[in-house]
């Protein structure tokens, strides 16, 4: 994957609390074994009506938002399923990064490891850039990762937090097993001494 | 380390944590140890990739174990899977497993189940331990006193090559629950209740610690609804503290320590309480006595009331947000506000999910259909959680209340919870459903969800509506 070091982009609201990983990708397009071509089936029930026509009225739809790079949610972004199918469509549609009032745990971990950047601000910033985009698809955000910031047209720059190894791990692009593979002996070390209850 | 850090006292939570400390430095997370790492086909085939692709061996094999549950029919076994993807999938994992040496029960086996039935059923989940799956109803397992939580794909593929993961701890909550349930009140209703009090994100970043009377007597089957929920509030785990309920329960089981061992294993277990003068994060009451058989009425797990109490109305909601989201919420269940889903029409009924499809779960649900016949206008359907399951049902003759009532008794899997294998509702049809999410569509594109307890559903479909299984004549 790429380095995240930085990133201008424009947005796309997706202006619903508590929107679970359910309607970012259905179940009945988890059946595949590979990551790549889940984009085109992201949001697939709000995108296509019943007969797979695009429904005009929504925001992926509209060619305004097309090319934008950050996706704009309220409370509680991809809650539900653990399915990594959610942030692997979101990012094959072209997303890189996603600001939110709040995360669903496990989603936000499954996007981090795919260098796709939650970010985390407060209520009233998000609830206004919501509505500045959705009035003016042009804006863009400036997201700075070394130096934990994005700067809001019409509202100024905010910090935002992010666990350090998490953010090593973005800027660098590093790589999570070969981490922990690097301490292979003291894992060997503790299994010496841990019951683990094999499966005989 | 000073006698005083030794002695300070410890949550249940932070006990098993503390034990499963492989490494913690400063600025980094801490490198768990996980003891076992459940799969399924749906979420594991891109780690299994992942691992052939770096040319990395699986650490310890010995300590996964693999069943097909989400895409796998629930018509009979014999016949070839119809689904091509399916299939595809299905095949996929078992060479998975045979390639990197991962015990499974695959598309044929007699004990095959959903992965959250089989742990615990096959003595594979056991307290105190580390417990992880690519799902988020791995909570479940904290039934038994283990820190059991979902995973996402690369997570997987990370335990596969490590048997570890990278952690941060997680704050805990005590959600304790004092007094006597009255008749027909459950588990699901308990879960059911909390979720609808501390709302779906009100979870987030705890794990769940049940205390309480009322948890106390609840038996492992209720232990196992109520921490499966426990992700459906947002909690990264729930758990129960092991007891005697717990032991006994795990006396025998296939795969758990035999004889001297376990006696060995009970020894430890024992220790695997939240210590007296312990700190929780946060803690919730609730009273037995106040919680009444409930539903959801709306598009996620936390929109649950009584079902005899009237729905809240936008107006009522504090935030424009709230407003509008309740109003979808009832415009897309076509239910309304200020009257109680008493009374709600149902079409199609399902008892089933690795929520409630274990063996105790069907007695409740046959107890209700016992001589009384499904509404001419309702599909019923009953999917055992696994093999096992089926044929204590069988032999206790449950099958066939079932079947002369009228409702359709399948083989075991995940079914019509996530709708993945062909058995799903329609577009418009209302379903009762004894699963976990109500989300929009999630049995089916258009389908709307009412979520409850087995009593309950089975109460639906006899009836053709919503109905307080208490009053039943
Ligand atoms: S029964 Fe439903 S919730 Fe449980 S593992 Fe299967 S799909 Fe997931």
């Amino acid at each position: 994957m790429a380095k995240f070091t930085t990133l201008t982009a424009r947005c796309a609201p997706m202006n619903l609390n508590n929107i679970d990983t359910d309607q970012i990708i259905p179940a009945r397009f988890l059946k595949g074994t590979s990551k790549v071509g889940l984009g085109d089936k992201l949001f697939h029930d709000w995108r296509y009506d019943a007969s797979g026509n695009p429904r005009p009225e929504f925001a992926l739809n509209q060619p305004q938002y097309k090319g934008a790079e950050v996706l704009v949610a309220p409370h509680n972004l991809g809650c539900g399923s653990s399915r990594e199918h959610a942030p692997w469509a979101i990012k094959d549609f072209g997303f890189k990064a996603m600001i939110a009032i709040s995360f669903a745990d496990i989603f936000k971990n499954n996007s981090l490891k795919n260098q796709l950047l939650p970010i985390a601000l407060p209520e009233p910033v998000v609830l206004k850039l919501l509505s500045d985009i959705e009035a003016d698809a042009t804006l863009s955000v400036s997201i700075d990762l070394p130096a934990q910031t994005v700067s809001i047209p019409n509202q100024g720059a905010f910090p935002f937090s992010i666990d350090p190894y998490r953010k090593k791990c973005l800027v660098d692009d590093l790589d999570d097993i070969g981490f922990t593979l690097s301490y292979l002996d003291t894992i060997k070390a503790f299994e010496t001494t841990h019951e683990a209850y094999a499966i005989q | 380390m000073t006698n005083a850090l030794a002695d300070t006292p410890k949550t249940l939570y932070q006990k098993i944590w503390d034990s499963h400390v492989v490494l913690q430095k400063p600025d980094i997370p801490a490198i768990l140890y996980i003891d076992r790492h459940l799969i399924h086909e749906v979420t594991s085939p891109q780690a299994f990739q992942g691992l052939r692709d770096r040319k990395l061996p699986m650490h310890r094999p010995d300590l996964v174990f693999g069943v097909v549950d989400h895409s796998i029919p629930t018509y009979d076994r014999s016949r070839p899977v119809e689904d091509p993807e399916a299939a595809r999938q299905i095949s996929q994992f078992e060479k998975n497993c045979e390639e990197f040496g991962v015990r499974y029960f695959g598309a044929h086996s007699d004990k095959q189940g959903i992965i959250h039935v089989i742990g615990p059923e096959q003595g594979l989940t056991l307290p105190g331990m580390t417990i992880v799956c690519g799902d988020s109803h791995t909570s479940t397992h904290g039934a038994f006193g283990a820190l059991a939580f979902g995973i996402g794909t690369s997570e997987i593929e990370h335990v596969f090559a490590t048997q570890c993961l990278l952690q941060q701890p997680s704050k805990t909550m005590e959600i304790r629950v004092e007094g006597k349930l009255s008749e027909h009140i459950t588990a699901k209703d308990i879960i059911l209740a909390i979720i609808g009090k501390i709302g779906i994100g009100g979870g987030t970043g705890y794990v769940l610690e049940y205390t309480g009377s009322a948890i106390r007597s609840l038996s492992m089957e209720g232990r196992m609804t109520l921490c499966n929920m426990s992700i459906e509030a947002g909690a990264r785990a729930g758990m129960v503290a092991p007891d005697e309920v717990t032991f006994e329960y795990l006396k025998g089981k296939p795969f758990a320590p035999k004889d001297k061992a376990f006696d060995e294993a009970v020894a430890q277990w024992r220790q695997l309480t939240t210590d007296v003068g312990a700190k929780y994060d946060t803690v919730i009451e609730l009273k037995a006595e106040d919680i009444e058989p409930m539903v959801t009425y709306g598009t996620n797990p936390g929109m649950a009331i009584g079902i005899s109490k009237p729905l809240p109305t936008p107006d009522q909601m504090p935030t424009e947000d709230e407003k509008t989201e309740l109003a979808d919420a009832l415009d897309y269940m076509k239910v309304e506000a200020a009257k109680p889903m008493a009374g709600t029409s149902v079409d199609v009924v399902f008892i089933g999910s690795c929520t409630n499809s274990r063996i105790e779960d069907l007695r409740d649900a046959a107890q209700i259909a016992k001589s009384r016949k499904v509404a001419t206008s309702v599909r019923a359907l009953v999917v055992p959680g696994s093999y096992n399951v089926k044929r204590q049902a069988e032999a206790e003759g449950l099958d066939k209340i079932f079947t002369d009532a009228g409702f359709e008794w399948r083989e075991p899997g995940c079914s019509m919870c996530i709708a993945m294998n062909g058995d799903q509702i329609e577009s418009g049809q209302l379903c009762a459903s004894t699963s976990n999410r109500n989300f929009k569509g999630r049995q089916g594109p258009g389908g709307r969800t009412v979520l409850m307890s087995p009593a309950m559903a089975a109460a639906a479909a006899v009836t053709g509506k919503l109905v307080d299984v208490r009053k039943l004549s």
